[in-house]
């Protein structure tokens, strides 16, 4: 009897073991299969992810799923949009309610080792910064010796500050609330000296206080934090597909061709634009998609630094300079293979 | 012999003191009774002078009330003390109502609304003949007729170009939310649970073993765990277990986390009504050769029932503010929705108004359940109330 059990135990292993390879280099097909693109996104992120009161999505990381869609379908409304909380992400990830992550994910070693994920790219490079009062006069954070600062209970920021005063040998004072906006509202009425959280939400919270412009961010970054998209581990199709299409946006920025110019541009001459384009080559069907992937992509969505202006730029509430996450030709990390 | 008539008029009876009448007299009975009562009158009308002119201020007379745009917001944050911006309320009003419902397909919930409300008056309109079997039918048809008017009946492949513009296109449940999701939520929890509670507090005095060990133990489960559990299995691991492939729609599956976890308490409460039917009731019922079905529906219920009205409402009110820990597996009911809106970038430092209006919302709601359920006891009111 208890043989028997093994056995079968034995077998239904094999069979979802089984089930997980046929599964696995599945999804473009399913993707297509379905007609839709399921992206989880985060709840709501001002910037990355926020349906309007119209409950269009709009973001930085809808417009990855955006562009996606585009590559595959040529459309970029054949997306189902999935909120997922923190909690849940990686569990409707891992039980294909999503096809893929957008949603400000930070790309660690046990996420993509152990949790069973392949991080495709990074499309946003953050990192905990910190924001203090201008008549402080602190120009670093290494000036901050003795200071209160408030931040949110169990999340890494808290271990990220304790580790950054420890490294320095600076004593520090936590006052540590649940929420953001309690921590907001802690720093804004003056219980402590020092705001920290990433400074993707940095420069957001500085516009919710009383009086933005009396509050600086400082220039320090005290922690890594690599946001990109990211698949179940072992559909390497599907990740290509993804990563594609992120590069494409960083290389259609670097080629200069933007919304507006790339039907004109499908015309140049330079064999790079050509290649991107779809006007040589087949590398949309190494893809398994059309060769008008990205040209799709960036006459439905924009370039990387469209995206970026038009949803977390300087010119929006948000008001992230460009920073690292600039092109590597302006001195930042952005860099995406060639298209060849 | 004359007899003296001696005239009797009673005199006008004297105004009673003036420290014991009209206002004055009020004021000295109820709140200057004594030096205790006066100092603490003193207190509170003292606080209240702290505390209401800056609300009344904040939410009205400061409150930036025209505009649509933030920075009218801003500029009045400088010209004046700061009040509430309840432009931003009025601009996200929509997304607070609808959720995520495609907007041209708005009407649609719309119609669901005018659909319950004209189905629902003649439930409060006492001249209807058979009011109650009506009133229960309504309830258990609003529901399905709201569901349906908010899915939609063509299902379209999404490469057709109906799939975005057709006017009954499917709308997934995933994309319902805001008020129209709250309202749903509850309604079915409440028009499903309390059945359900009967039946279990029923069978929990059963005299069948089985039977009554069956719902001990579904109570006794349900109510051992937390309602934010029961939403997070439900989402989380509940995909895990079921084989790939098989879906079970997020709302289904959260509407039925919600009844059950209610149907769990509001069987507790009606038992306690069924307790309190005194012994005789069930053995008159008996001797009238009643079967069981028979006497508890004609005898012990409604009054088993009518006791413990307060009880039952109490749950439901719980079960309409549990709504919102839909929240958690993802949804955007009313304040989900409030929430994303607080996330706008375009409305940034406005959570304040929106978490205000939402809380005053949620008490317009209860506080008028809380209404209807006492005059519904005044209304059944046999001589049990004190």
């Amino acid at each position: 009897m208890k043989h028997l059990s093994l056995v079968a135990a034995g077998a239904a292993l094999a069979m979802f073991s089984m089930a997980g390879t046929v599964e696995a280099q599945q999804t473009l097909a399913q993707v297509k299969q379905r007609g839709l693109i399921q992206c989880g996104v985060s709840q709501s992120l001002p910037g990355f992810a926020n349906p309007d009161a119209q409950g269009n999505w709009a973001g930085f990381d809808v417009d990855m799923c955006k562009a996606i869609a585009a590559a595959v379908f040529g459309d970029v409304k054949r997306v189902k949009y999935v909120p997922t909380t923190a909690r849940e992400r990686f569990t409707v990830l891992q039980a294909g309610d999503a096809d893929l992550l957008a949603r400000n994910t930070t790309w660690t070693m046990s996420r993509d080792t152990q949790l069973g994920f392949d991080f495709v790219g990074i499309n946003f490079y953050d990192g905990q910064g910190f924001m203090v009062r201008k008549d402080l006069n602190v120009k670093s954070a290494k000036q901050l010796a003795g200071a209160a600062v408030c931040t949110q209970t169990g999340t890494t920021t808290e271990l990220n500050v304790a580790d950054f005063f420890r490294t320095n040998k600076m004593a520090y004072k936590v006052v540590a609330f649940e929420k953001n906006d309690e921590v907001l509202a802690a720093y804004d009425s003056g219980r402590c000296d020092v705001f920290t959280t990433d400074r993707s939400g940095l420069a957001a919270d500085r516009t919710k206080l009383k009086d933005p412009n009396a509050h600086i961010i400082l220039p320090d970054v005290i922690s890594k934090e690599p946001l990109g998209p990211l698949v179940r581990h072992g559909d390497n199709n599907w990740g290509d597909v993804i990563r594609w299409a992120f590069f494409a946006m960083v290389n259609a920025e670097e080629l200069g061709i933007t919304q507006a110019n790339v039907d004109q541009m499908a015309n140049s001459p330079n064999p790079e634009i050509k290649r991107l384009l779809g006007k040589e080559g087949d590398f949309g069907k190494m893809l398994g998609l059309d060769n008008n992937w990205a040209h799709n992509i960036i006459k439905m969505v924009g370039n990387y630094g469209e995206s970026y202006e038009r949803n977390v730029g300087p010119k929006t509430p948000i008001g992230l300079e460009r920073g690292v996450n600039a092109l590597w030709t302006a001195g930042g990390l952005q860099y995406a293979p060639p298209v060849r | 012999m004359s007899i003296a008539t001696v005239s009797f008029e009673p005199k006008p009876s004297l105004p009673p003191p003036v420290a014991t009448a009209g206002l004055l007299g009020w004021l000295r009975a109820n709140l200057f009774s004594s030096w205790l009562n006066a100092a603490f009158t003193l207190a509170t009308l003292y606080l209240l002078w702290r505390v209401l002119p800056p609300i009344f201020d904040w939410m009205i007379a400061e409150a930036v009330w025209v505009g649509d745009k933030t920075e009218e917001c801003k500029n009045a944050d400088e010209t004046r003390k700061g009040g509430a911006c309840w432009i931003y309320v009025r601009a996200r009003v929509s997304g607070f109502m609808y959720g995520l419902y495609p907007y041209d397909l708005r009407w649609r919930v719309d119609l669901a609304g005018a659909v319950a409300l004209a189905l629902m008056v003649p439930v409060f309109i006492k001249a209807m003949p058979y009011r109650a079997i009506y009133g229960l039918a309504a309830i258990l048809l609003v529901p399905a007729l709201a569901s349906l008017l908010f899915y939609g009946w063509y299902d379209f492949p999404p490469n057709v170009p109906e799939a975005q513009t057709h006017p009954w296109r499917v709308v997934e449940t995933a994309k319902w939310g805001g008020l129209s999701l709250t309202l749903l939520i509850a309604w079915v929890g409440i028009g499903a649970s309390l059945p359900i509670g009967v039946v279990l507090a029923l069978g929990r005095r059963s005299k069948m073993p089985i039977v009554s060990a069956l719902c001990v133990g579904f109570i006794e489960l349900w109510r051992g765990v937390p309602l934010i559990t029961v939403m997070f299995m439900s989402s989380v691991m509940l995909p895990l277990f079921l084989p790939e492939g098989v879906t079970f729609d997020k709302l289904l599956r959260a509407l039925i986390g919600v009844t059950l976890f209610s149907a769990a308490y509001l069987a507790e409460v009606v038992r306690g009504g069924l307790q309190a039917i005194p012994r005789g009731q069930f053995e008159a019922a008996s001797a009238l050769g009643l079967s069981y079905p028979k006497s508890m529906a004609l005898i012990v219920l409604p009054q088993a029932l009518k006791i413990v009205i307060p009880g039952i409402v109490n749950s439901f009110i719980g079960l309409f503010k549990d709504t919102t820990l839909v929240a958690i597996i993802g949804m955007y009911d009313f304040l989900g929705a409030v929430a994303l809106g607080n996330a706008d970038p375009k409305w940034l430092g406005y959570a304040v108004e929106g978490y205000v209006f939402a809380a005053l919302f949620y008490f317009v709601f209860c506080f008028s359940m809380s209404r209807y359920s006492l005059a519904l006891e005044r209304k059944l009111n046999t001589g049990h109330k004190r």
